[in-house]
């Protein structure tokens, strides 16, 4: 078995597991955030109504939440969905909850990592489409909506058909103008935005093993714009020195067998990768930079589970350090740990000098939902994992998707840029 | 259950326009289905449809469960399509609030907006009324087909 039907397996208490089988599977973590909470809490009132007993959680010690898509609250309606929340996770004992404005919190998926809430071998479920994230630390990441997720509250297990898995080799460290978001991105223009559906995509090779923690994620973050149910790296020892240092302990990882299968393996050679954006209105619509059409942009935002990690932040801060940005341009790290480190290490001063603005961490304007939103017509350049229409403001608004780096580039020159033909 | 088709004759139709994420914030059901196709079509409510019919991954990216909600609540009983993202094909289902139908490109190709249409889950018939043609459904997997007929994953009994 590879690692996502051995994970499977295990949680199932199965022996064994082949793609097509429908199995319930026992779950480890479970996440919820203000978007998705509000939904349970929902589907709990109508459960009730229903003469179903929801007076306790499963196991509320596994379930952790997240503030993201509307913090700061954007108006009323939202300050009254983090009040909700915060009475739910009290009225259940739910494990941690992450409070804007109380230390540490950021978009769960950054959370999941940063926080070290994950481990490698477990079945990890959120109410979010982008749980896929989390699959970069070895686990069984998946997304789920909100009568799944009540499901999982009340019964600590859910169902899953053993998706058929999709091996994506990467051969030589990816050049330093090349990001795991080109990466993925080349996939997703090579399989399409139903190329991966319903099925595990893995990641692996000498370019993998090569990449940071942080690179991975976004591989697997973006598995969801390919419709993949997960995105998995089997963990190595850079994964458990990683969750280590962020408070892990007693992991127990799990890896494929010698004889893994895989339904179809697609492989890639780093030098032959080219920093790239998904043109709107589809993140399959990619196309090397320098192939761009020339646009006028209005905006550069690097922000996003996707695109905001600190290594992120790095990488941005390359290119914007003595440079000025002829756009508006808005960077909001993902996480206040992300943050706190980008502050001890000079970067927001960076991003200040050159003109951008710094904001706190939210999912915000990649979602549309605030913070940032773009009017009718406005052209941005974003980190970010979607640009579909109206993703991320005025249906007639539109979203490139690129990395850091070229968003960065772009930035200064106010037009689509490789990071290598800055003057 | 027949009923007036809505047709889109466009793939990967997403979450995004199904119900733009300025109403993720909404949680009333009522409300949420006046926002509907938004992001689409704002004739959407004055076609009076009973049926989406619509091409490849409909319903790809986010697992918000405010699309088949908003969906549902304006009356749409079943999208028929030739294929459909995976969270909002397990949220209809799990949730109970509509059917997610998968059909072959002749029916995609042959049924037109507005038609009237019969939907028989239990012959797995789809009768274009109004053309007087008839159609199969794809069959729903084993266990699928068990949760809608009990009527949304809370009322399963897994063996």
């Amino acid at each position: 078995m590879n690692i996502t039907e051995k994970i499977l397996a295990r949680a199932a208490s199965k022996g064994s597991v082949s793609p097509g089988d429908v199995v319930f599977a026992d779950v480890d973590k479970v996440m919820m955030h203000d978007v998705s909470g509000p939904g349970v809490i929902k589907v709990f009132e109508k459960l009730k109504k229903q003469g179903i007993n929801v007076e306790k959680l499963w196991d509320p010690s596994r379930v952790w939440v997240a503030e993201d898509h509307f913090v700061p609250s954007a108006e009323k309606i939202s300050a009254e969905n983090i009040s909700k929340l915060t009475k739910f996770v009290k009225r259940y004992d739910i494990g941690r909850h992450f409070r804007y404005g109380m230390g540490q919190y950021g978009i769960c998926h950054t959370i999941s990592h940063e926080e070290a809430m994950v481990m490698p071998g477990e079945v990890y479920v959120g109410g979010d489409s982008h749980t896929n994230t989390t699959g970069a630390l070895g686990a069984f990441a998946c997304g789920l909506g909100h009568t799944d997720i009540a499901y999982v509250l009340l019964h600590g297990r859910i169902w899953f058909r053993v998706p058929e898995t999709y091996y994506f080799k990467l051969n030589g460290r990816l050049p330093d103008h090349i990001m795991a978001k080109d990466l993925i991105l080349h996939i997703i223009g090579e399989i399409g935005t139903d190329g991966g559906a319903y099925r595990a995509m893995q990641f692996g090779g000498s370019g993998v093993d090569a990449m940071s923690v942080q690179s991975r994620l976004t591989l697997c973050n973006m598995t969801t714009e390919a419709g993949a149910k997960c995105g998995i790296v089997e963990p190595d020892q850079k994964t458990l020195q990683y969750l280590e240092s962020r408070g892990a302990t007693n992991m127990r990882p799990v890896t494929g067998d010698a004889d893994s299968e895989y339904a179809k393996t697609f492989e890639y050679e780093a030098d032959k990768l080219e920093p790239l954006v998904a043109e709107p209105f589809s993140p399959e619509n990619t196309r090397p930079v320098r192939e761009a059409p020339t646009v006028e942009l209005d905006k550069s935002y690097i922000g996003s589970c996707t695109g905001a990690k600190y290594e992120d932040l790095r990488a941005a801060a390359r290119i914007l350090k003595g440079r000025k940005v002829k756009i508006r341009t808005e960077i909001l790290p993902a996480a206040i740990s992300i943050y706190r480190r980008a502050m001890e290490d000079g970067l927001l001063r960076i991003f200040i000098d050159a003109g951008a603005t710094v904001g706190p961490p939210t999912c915000g304007a990649c979602c549309g939902a605030h913070m940032g939103v773009l009017a009718k017509d406005e052209v941005c350049i974003s980190t970010t994992n979607r640009n579909f229409p109206g993703r991320m403001g005025h249906v007639d608004s539109k979203t490139y998707l690129s990395s850091p780096l070229v968003a960065a580039a772009s930035a200064v020159t106010g037009r689509i840029t490789d990071p290598r033909d800055l003057p | 259950m027949s009923g007036k088709v809505i047709k889109y004759e466009r793939d990967n139709i997403d979450t995004d326009v199904i119900i733009p994420g300025q109403y993720l914030k909404i949680h009333d059901y009522d409300e949420l289905a006046r926002h509907a196709m938004e992001g689409m079509d704002p004739e959407f409510h004055s076609r009076h449809g009973s049926y989406i019919l619509a091409g490849k991954n409909f319903g790809c990216g986010s697992s918000r469960e405010h699309a088949p909600i908003a969906l549902s609540h304006s009356g749409i009983k079943a999208v028929l399509a030739l294929s459909f993202a995976r969270i909002f094909y397990r949220n209809a289902v799990d949730g109970a609030f509509l059917l997610p139908i998968e059909i072959d490109e002749d029916a995609y190709g042959a049924i037109s907006d507005g038609n009237e249409i019969d939907v028989d889950v239990g012959t797995g018939t789809i009768r274009d009324i109004t053309a007087g043609k008839e159609y199969k459904m794809h069959p729903f997997p084993d266990m699928i087909s068990k949760i809608i007929e009990a009527g949304g994953l809370f009322r399963y009994r897994p063996e």
